[in-house]
């Protein structure tokens, strides 16, 4: 490896990808070059399939953080909803604390800040799957609530006239419904969370942006390459909205309608 | 169907305790009373009809009596045992042997016909899943809706929503049923089906309270009205004494409003 067109390549230093199983990508960099392919295309090209595995560690930080806020969120919405007064002051706190501080201030201040003050180490990606999934339980959060409140007061009643204890009213009869009803919300969390997580590229996370940037300031197709991020991005966008509007589709309750809200955000080209 | 009648006058003299009673039951919401002091005894097999104008309490006294709304004072016992509300064990306890109908049957809606039925057994009782799914196929049989166990609550009428709400409550084998006007959020031409339903289990010697401006319905079937008024009970007797001699006269009043609005009685 070592120079293609004239520009020191931007891969060989941190690229394992490319050792020893290049050749497919040197074919196509080679005819481009007999073709006189404009040059932003072989940038893209050439950049491809360096980009394609940025987008696995952007999902998988996206799919990441979203658990973490599932599993913090459903816990907060319950306590939000159902909790002693003081337990919902508190749960209020936290969320108005996650929401109202910017993303990248909390990926500083964990990374930079706090592991480093408490000499903790964790790896760039690590941090950004917790701070995005703290910040994205706030907001999952107010969508559980949400649900839980749309629910019907009766549901509660009826169950505990059964002779239900509230915690199994609230497992197995609020739960599932408000789990479903906050699908919606998810695609919407899902989409903003995937954009945000192009900001963890400042701690240098190896995600879409972080090697279209580092591509792109070593063979000065910023053009080309920043496009290709954006599509990527959109690419993804689309993907995992309509995969939950087919989740949506498989949970929904017979003889109820789908979402118009889902219906709306999702674009089928 | 199993149609066992038992003749309710005869159990109301060999049955000397009530099985359910209820004692002073207040209830103030904010600077508002709602409830001032109601008292009823109910006797094994009695249905006892609630009338009274809207905001009279009804609703709150019914769902004081299985602690959904806990009073502020009063007494509940039943098959002379008193219940203790505030020790949860008792109160669900409790709560498994009263039955509720809602005005707005509240079925479970993430779940079909049968498993509403069978959720309070699986749940509550601890009872397998298939035994419990067998008793919720009797059950729902018993309301004319065993065709239609696999469908969810919005796929149902409303006359069937409710048919299955007394399937659920009639599955976890309830000593009493409190019915908050269980055909008021019915069209008209469901009314009959769930009233069949109600009607049967009366003639099965099923305990009843029922809250209802179904005054017609009431009176073939009612072993007492209860007539109550701004959070009391004003009046109670026969429904031929309500009806027709009644001493109060708000509930005179009622009762001809009431007639005039649900029809012939
Ligand atoms: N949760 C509540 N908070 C405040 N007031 C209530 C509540 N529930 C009922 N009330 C009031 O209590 C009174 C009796 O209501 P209710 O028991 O529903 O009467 P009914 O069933 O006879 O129509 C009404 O004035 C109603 O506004
Ligand atoms: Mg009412």
């Amino acid at each position: 490896m070592g120079t293609r067109c004239g520009i020191v390549s931007p891969y060989s230093p941190i690229l394992p990808l490319n050792n020893g199983k290049a050749s497919a990508h040197e074919a196509f960099h080679f005819w481009g070059r007999c073709e006189r392919m404009p040059e932003s295309l072989i940038a893209i090209g050439d950049a491809l399939p360096y980009l394609l595995r940025g987008s696995l560690v952007t999902l998988i930080v996206v799919v990441g953080a979203m658990a973490l806020g599932l599993v913090l969120g459903v816990p907060l919405a319950m306590g939000q909803v159902y909790g002693h007064w003081a337990l919902r002051r508190a749960i209020a706190v936290y969320v108005w604390f996650f929401r109202g501080i910017p993303l990248l201030v909390f990926l500083f201040l964990f990374y930079f800040g706090l592991c480093t003050a408490l000499d903790i180490n964790l790896s760039a990606f690590t941090v950004a799957i917790i701070v995005l999934g703290l910040i994205s339980s706030a907001y999952q959060s107010q969508i559980f609530r949400g649900a839980i409140l749309s629910l019907p007061e009766g549901q509660l009643k009826a169950a505990r006239a059964l002779g239900m204890s509230d915690i199994k009213a609230i497992t197995v009869i609020i739960l599932p419904q408000a789990l479903r009803l906050s699908v919606p919300g998810w695609s919407n969390e899902y989409s903003i969370l995937l954009k945000d997580s192009a900001v963890t590229y400042a701690l240098g996370v190896a995600e879409i942006m972080a090697r279209a940037h580092f591509v792109a300031t070593r063979t000065y197709q910023q053009l080309p390459l920043y496009f290709a991020a954006g599509m990527i991005f959109l690419i993804l966008t689309w993907m995992g909205t309509k995969s939950l509007r087919l989740l949506e589709e498989k949970v929904r309750i017979p003889g109820y309608g789908s979402s118009p809200q889902l219906a709306a955000e999702s674009f089928d080209p | 169907m199993a149609h066992w009648r038992i003749p309710r006058m005869d159990c109301r003299h060999i049955m000397a305790e009530p099985i359910l009673r209820i004692e002073n039951i207040s209830k103030r919401y904010g600077k508002k009373d709602v409830l001032k002091g109601a008292s009823l005894d109910v006797n094994k097999g009695d249905l006892k009809i609630l009338i009274g104008p809207s905001g009279a309490g009804k609703s709150t006294l019914l769902q004081c009596i299985n602690f959904l709304v806990k009073p502020d004072e009063g007494r509940v016992w039943l098959e002379g045992r008193e219940v203790h509300y505030a020790h949860k064990r008792d109160l669900y306890a409790y709560r498994q042997k009263v039955g509720m109908i809602f005005q707005d049957f509240n079925l479970f809606d993430h779940l079909n016909a049968l498993e509403n039925v069978r959720i309070g057994m699986v749940q509550v009782k601890g009872m397998p899943k298939a035994e419990a799914g067998e008793r919720a196929v009797m059950e729902l049989e018993r309301v004319g809706l065993k065709d239609h166990m696999q469908k969810y609550p919005a796929q149902l009428s409303g006359g069937q929503k409710q048919r299955v709400s007394i399937a659920r409550a009639l599955a976890m084998d309830p000593k009493v049923m409190l019915l908050d006007e269980p055909t008021s959020a019915l069209d008209p031409e469901l009314i009959g089906e769930v009233h069949a339903v109600i009607r049967d289990l009366g003639n099965n010697g099923m305990t009843m309270i029922m809250a209802t401006h179904q005054i017609g319905f009431a009176s073939s079937l009612a072993s007492e009205i209860v007539f109550m008024e701004d959070g009391r009970i004003l009046e109670r007797g026969t429904p031929d004494k309500i009806f027709n001699d009644a001493q109060n006269a708000r509930t005179r009043e009622f009762c001809s409003k009431i007639t005039e609005l649900y029809g012939e009685r």
